[in-house]
C-alpha cells in the first residue's frame, strides 16, 4: 500500500551531525518523519520494541561508542523482522575495502557525510527519491546498491 | 542447492488478478498491461474486498486518471526495456508517444508531476536495474548486455551504471558474489 510519509531514523553520536540532518529534512519538505538516536544501543532498543514503527530508511553512523554501525547492521540483517528497511551507512570517511564490506554485509547505500549543508540536502533528497522508486516501482531491493 | 528463477512479471500479475477476480466472482476481462475491465457494476464493498485481496501481493488499485496514465507510462517503459529494446528503432520519446497516444511533452510533464522524477531518469534506472538482474542471473558479458539494451557502446553503459549507482558494474558483481558467499 502507499504510505504518505517516509519514516527515517538516524543513529549518530555526534550532536552537530544529528542537527544538520534533521535541519536538512526540515528544509527539504519531502513528507518525511525523522527521528534520531544517540548511539547503536539506543537504536536497537527502539527497533526491538514490539510496537516500534519501522523506518523505511535507516541511516547508520559507523563509529559510535557502545555499539558501532557495523554491529547494528549485522543485527538488523540477521532478523527478518527488519527485512524491509533500506539501510544507509552515513560516515565521515572510510577505505574502499571498508565501503565494499558494508555493502557485502547488507547495506544498500553508502554516503560520505558531505561537508556543506547544501550538498547534504541534495544527497538526502536523492536518497529518499531513490528509495521511493524502489518501493513504488517494484524494483528488487536486493539489488539496491547506491554510493554517494 | 540454489537455483535462480526468472519471472515473467506480466504473466505472474495477470494470473494473480484472474485468480482473485474469480475468487470474488467478478465478471471481468483482463486487457493486459494492468488494465481490467469489469463486465458488471462493482459495489463499494466488492471493490474494497478486491483492493484488500490485491494488497497482499503488493498490487494496488489505481483509480484516478493521472495515476492510471503514469502507471501505463511505467509499464510501457518496463516492457520496452525488458522485452523490446533491441527491436525498437525509434527514440523512446517517439515510441511512448505513439504507444500511448499523447504528445511526449504532455506525458513528460504529467510523469514529473506525479513521480517527482523524469521519464528519462526512470528509463535509465530501469535499464540499470535490468543490467544488475542480468549480471546476477546470467552468464553474460557487459558488452552483450550493452548490445541487448541498445547502448552505443559498453563504455556508455558502464559510465551510466557508475553515475546511477556510484559503483562500477564489476564492483557490483563482486559485492553480490561476496554476499552470497557470506550467506551460504
Amino acid at each position: 500500500m502507499t504510505h504518505n510519509y517516509t519514516h527515517i531514523i538516524l543513529a549518530d553520536d555526534d550532536e552537530d551531525d544529528r542537527l544538520f540532518f534533521t535541519d536538512a529534512f526540515d528544509e527539504l519538505k519531502m513528507q518525511t518523519k525523522v527521528s534520531t538516536f544517540n548511539d547503536g544501543v539506543y537504536l536497537m532498543e527502539y527497533l526491538n520494541q514490539q510496537d516500534a514503527i519501522m523506518p523505511h530508511l535507516l541511516f547508520l553512523d559507523l563509529n559510535m561508542p557502545r555499539k558501532s554501525g557495523i554491529e547494528c547492521l549485522k543485527e538488523i540483517k540477521a532478523n527478518s523482522k527488519f527485512k524491509n528497511i533500506t539501510i544507509a551507512i552515513y560516515s565521515t570517511s572510510a577505505s574502499e575495502e571498508d565501503i565494499e564490506d558494508t555493502f557485502v554485509k547488507g547495506a544498500n547505500i553508502y554516503i560520505k557525510k558531505p561537508s556543506d549543508f547544501k550538498k547534504l540536502k541534495k544527497v538526502l533528497s536523492n536518497v529518499v527519491t531513490r528509495n521511493w522508486q524502489y518501493e513504488t516501482s517494484g524494483l528488487n531491493r536486493d539489488n539496491f546498491l547506491l554510493r554517494l | 542447492m540454489k537455483l535462480f528463477v526468472k519471472f515473467n512479471f506480466n504473466m505472474v500479475c495477470a494470473t494473480v488478478l484472474k485468480h482473485e477476480l474469480e475468487k470474488l466472482n467478478i465478471k471481468h476481462r483482463i486487457l493486459g498491461f494492468g488494465e481490467v475491465e469489469f463486465l458488471e457494476t462493482l459495489s463499494d464493498v466488492k471493490q474494497e474486498a478486491f483492493a484488500l485481496a490485491l494488497s497482499k501481493y503488493g498490487i494496488e488499485l489505481v483509480a484516478d486518471d493521472k495515476r492510471i496514465l503514469v502507471q501505463k507510462i511505467k509499464d510501457t517503459i518496463v516492457d520496452m526495456v525488458y522485452n523490446k529494446e533491441a527491436d525498437i528503432q525509434v527514440k523512446s520519446s517517439v515510441y511512448l508517444s505513439e504507444t500511448l497516444g499523447h504528445s511526449y511533452s504532455y506525458l513528460a510533464n504529467l510523469f514529473s508531476e506525479v513521480t517527482y522524477t523524469s521519464i528519462e531518469n526512470f528509463i535509465i534506472i530501469q535499464k540499470i536495474e535490468y543490467t544488475k538482474h542480468l549480471i546476477i542471473t546470467q552468464d553474460i558479458t557487459l558488452t552483450e548486455i550493452a548490445f541487448k539494451l541498445g547502448y552505443s557502446s559498453v563504455a556508455h553503459l558502464s559510465t551510466q551504471f557508475k553515475n546511477t549507482t556510484g559503483i562500477t558494474p564489476s564492483a557490483f558483481q563482486r559485492i553480490v558474489t561476496k554476499r552470497k558467499e557470506e550467506n551460504s
